[in-house]
């Protein structure tokens, strides 16, 4: 254990021992919320502009460049702006509800903060039901979409809410069940243990793991109404779905809610499939080695670009023998690396459709994670390489199988006619 | 709670006129069986602005600045067809030189108007701007070089009768020769994106799938036509301009859903590619860009008496046949100034196309038509 690594949990828990014994306990609780509550709008704040520079660049685009050095400060400018912005409530509405689906829908969405295993010992209230805890809070979010879509009353937004739902139930079954496979391997419910049990081997790594963190990332982005799956929200259709009568506070508490879920989900894929605030299992300076190793070999590059990413590839592997990266740096890292897979996926596709969305769910995600269970009972019964090969053919088999069997008759690859 | 009680609970919606992807103030008045189409009426009108009225109380030259603002993406195909109208009215030649930078123009447009088009389908599929503005940059291309030549880069008001209102600067043409080289790239680029993809395929393939027999019944033309698979391509079967000197083919469809006509939209772009070269290699600069008849008109506007008559000028427009109707009384002023609109006919087939198919492709089988307000209510 570094310092660095610990930093953040030295620094507080030097800060509580200047307390009295009797303070201590309520301190350490205001300490943990305190921080949930800063934090948590401060990422959501700069997702939106990750996502914005992001999507920017794939539609060579520059995005916000003035506020602010590379449009850094344009959050606080979007902040200020939605602050000061007029509410409004329909005529009719339910102005009550109105008001509360927002904030029901950001509340679960820090909840979850709570127990994001951000480093090591660095998780605010480390539940041993902490699994359970997640899909338990997350689903609490459809009771808000659906309060504020029917709130609102307005077509679209009713039209939206009841996709919303109907999405929301449907890929929570895939979602629990691709984390089953876990808690049979690992044992536990605790999100520490469960990113402790992948000391040697990221679960990803292995066949049920792989097929198990697909699973249960596209369940988690149907979840948080990411593209391809924001049918809720479909603009083209719906105008904004279930937040189309909301402006002001109130919209920005969705789009909090929203990301801060989708922010989630990355940390959550991290710490169940993707070693969680751990390194990968070779030691990163075998890595840097072999990079250094084939950037000097390369023949194709340049000898200059060979010569300094050997250089640099050496170099990183030394700082790294002298001194690890620290945990949260991991897990920091891998999470908005996730992330940016999920902007990916909204700068490039198109949105399913409704029948179709759930098709994917009931059709395909469920029957595969059922399988996956099988899988993981094969992989951890059998000695090593049996049951590895038995669970890898298996997905394997079943994924093809379901493939098959989902793909639309009518779709066909046509021939076009070139008349004179 | 009975079958028919549940099933008598259907839920009316306005698509529009306020509505991100209505493309322009259209309304689509929608009754909904859960999210399946019962019944769409489509509500136009909110955009005229007495396009024909004004063309009778002006004289014919006059008319060419409103016609930009038909289909606003397209303006240089719609001067081009009052310009035809009025030449077969007044008899009136056009030079050579002229004839060609009307076609290089209109088919640039064709360019630039399936590209933003498929862009903006895509769109509507929830694909987030991103194919939309890899569409635009190419757009903004053309439209540098519609604004060299006309000085405005979507308002050209470029084209006049016996030919155009002013040759093209110097270094135009090799700067349209490098484009035409490479558009290619782009429409690989494009389809590599969008042609194979599942979702694209998913969403588009079976879906609003306009037959042979109503499309020709709904007088339907352009790609949406092309798209179901009649072969009617107004610069063959009219051959005006110098169009019969070009070889080029005509893309048909063989389902007539959104996904066919996306794809003849990509082929038509590729042939288009192909009219391009031809042109702009054939071009030379031996005569003026406007015949002296068609000169002395534009400089003197009110001494053009055209005889008595009609005459009907149309041509291949990006979105359909675009028909410019004139009667002459032998005034300066056109009697009767008729136009007929491709977006207007096509979308008149709308509700067949959407009938129990779900809200979301009714989003899309619109984007797929092509229309543009300007000219669906002039």
């Amino acid at each position: 254990m570094t310092s660095l690594d610990q930093l953040f949990v030295h620094a507080a828990n030097t800060a509580l021992g200047l307390l009295s014994d009797r303070l201590r306990p309520w301190a350490s609780i205001a300490l943990r919320i305190g921080v949930i509550a800063a934090a948590a709008p401060a990422i959501m704040m700069y997702l939106t502009l990750y996502e914005r520079k992001v999507i920017a660049r794939m539609q060579n685009r520059f995005g916000p460049t003035r506020v602010g050095v590379y449009g850094l400060l344009q959050p606080l400018s979007d902040g200020l702006k939605m602050l000061i912005k007029e509410d409004v409530v329909p005529r009719g509405a339910d102005r009550l509800l109105h008001l509360i689906a927002p904030i029901l829908a950001v509340v679960p969405a820090i909840l979850l903060f709570a127990v994001i295993p951000f480093g090591r010992r660095m998780i605010a209230v480390d539940l041993n039901v902490g699994l359970l805890y997640v899909f338990a809070v997350s689903s609490i979010g459809s009771y808000a979409i659906f309060m504020g879509g029917w709130a609102s009353r307005n077509k679209f937004s009713v039209l939206g809410a009841m996709r919303s739902v109907a999405q929301l139930i449907s890929y929570e079954v895939p979602g629990v069940l691709s984390v089953v496979a876990i808690i049979m391997v690992t044992g536990t419910l605790s999100l520490t243990g469960i990113v402790e049990a992948q000391a040697g081997r990221w679960f990803v790594a292995t066949p049920w793991g792989f097929a198990g963190c697909l699973t249960f990332f596209l369940s988690g982005v149907a979840e948080v109404n990411r593209t391809p799956f924001d049918m809720p929200e479909a603009e083209s259709e719906l105008v904004a779905g279930f937040h189309t009568e909301y402006s002001g506070m109130k919209f920005a508490l969705w789009y909090m809610a929203e990301f801060l879920e989708a922010f989630a989900v990355c940390a959550f894929t991290v710490a169940f499939f993707l070693g969680g605030w751990q390194g990968p299992a070779i030691p990163f300076w075998a890595l840097a080695g072999l990079l250094a190793a084939i950037s000097a070999a390369a023949a194709k590059l340049p000898l200059p670009v060979r010569f300094v990413g050997a250089l640099a590839s050496a170099g990183a592997g030394l700082l790294w023998r002298a001194e690890p990266i620290p945990s949260w740096i991991w897990f920091l890292g891998k999470t908005y690396a996730l992330f940016f897979v999920l902007i990916w996926f909204r700068g490039t596709f198109p949105r399913l459709r409704a029948d179709q969305l759930m098709g994917l769910a009931w059709k395909f995600l469920l029957p595969l994670a059922l399988v996956n269970i099988l899988a993981a009972g094969l992989w951890s019964a059998m000695p090593f390489p049996v049951g590895t090969a038995l669970s890898a053919s298996l997905l394997v088999v079943s994924a093809w199988a379901l493939v098959r069997l989902n793909h639309p008759a009518q779709l066909d690859h046509r021939t076009y006619v070139l008349a004179d | 709670m009975s079958q028919t009680e549940l099933d008598a609970k259907l839920l009316e919606v306005n698509l529009g006129p306020q509505h991100p992807s209505t493309h322009g103030v259209f309304r689509m008045n929608v009754t909904l069986d859960g999210e399946t189409i019962v019944k769409l009426k489509p509500v136009v009108g909110y955009l005229h602005r007495n396009h024909e009225q004004i063309g009778e109380r002006a004289t014919y030259i006059a008319s060419f600045p409103f016609t930009d603002r038909l289909d606003y993406f397209c303006a240089m195909s719609n001067n081009f067809g009052l310009a035809l109208a009025i030449e077969k009215l007044g008899g009136i030649a056009v030079s050579e030189r002229g004839e060609y930078l009307r076609v290089i123009m209109a088919e640039l447009t064709r360019l630039l108007n399936h590209a933003a088009v498929t862009g903006f389908l895509l769109n509507d599929m929830g694909a987030f701007g991103t194919p939309l503005l890899y569409a635009f940059r190419e757009r903004e291309k053309i439209l540098d070089l519609f604004e060299a030549a006309s000085g405005s880069r979507m308002m050209c008001n470029y084209v006049r009768p016996g030919g155009v209102r002013q040759d093209v600067p110097p270094g135009w043409l090799d700067q349209a020769r490098r484009l035409v080289e490479e558009f290619p790239r782009f429409l690989d680029e494009f389809e590599a994106l969008l042609t194979e993809n599942e979702i694209i395929r998913q969403r588009t393939q079976r879906v609003g799938i306009l037959p042979k027999e109503l499309a020709v019944n709904a007088s339907a033309t352009g790609p949406l036509l092309r798209g179901s698979g009649v072969n009617y391509d107004i610069r063959k079967v009219d051959g005006y301009s110098i169009y019969p000197r070009f070889s080029f083919k005509v893309p048909l469809g063989t389902v007539g859903d959104v996904y066919d006509r996306y794809y003849v939209r990509i082929l038509e772009m590729r042939e288009s590619l192909k009219i391009l070269q031809q042109a702009l290699k054939e071009i030379n600069d031996a005569s003026p860009a406007i015949s002296p008849k068609g000169l002395a008109l534009v400089k003197a506007p009110r001494t053009f008496r055209p005889p008595k008559g009609e005459a009907y000028g149309r041509i291949e427009a990006p979105k359909g046949e675009l028909g410019f109707y004139l009667v002459s009384d032998g005034t300066p002023q056109p009697y009767r100034y008729h136009i007929r609109a491709p977006s207007f006919i096509n979308l008149t087939i709308l509700e067949d196309m959407c009938l129990g198919q779900k809200v979301a492709d009714a989003i899309i089988i619109l984007g797929s038509i092509d229309i543009v307000m300007g000219e669906v209510d002039r």
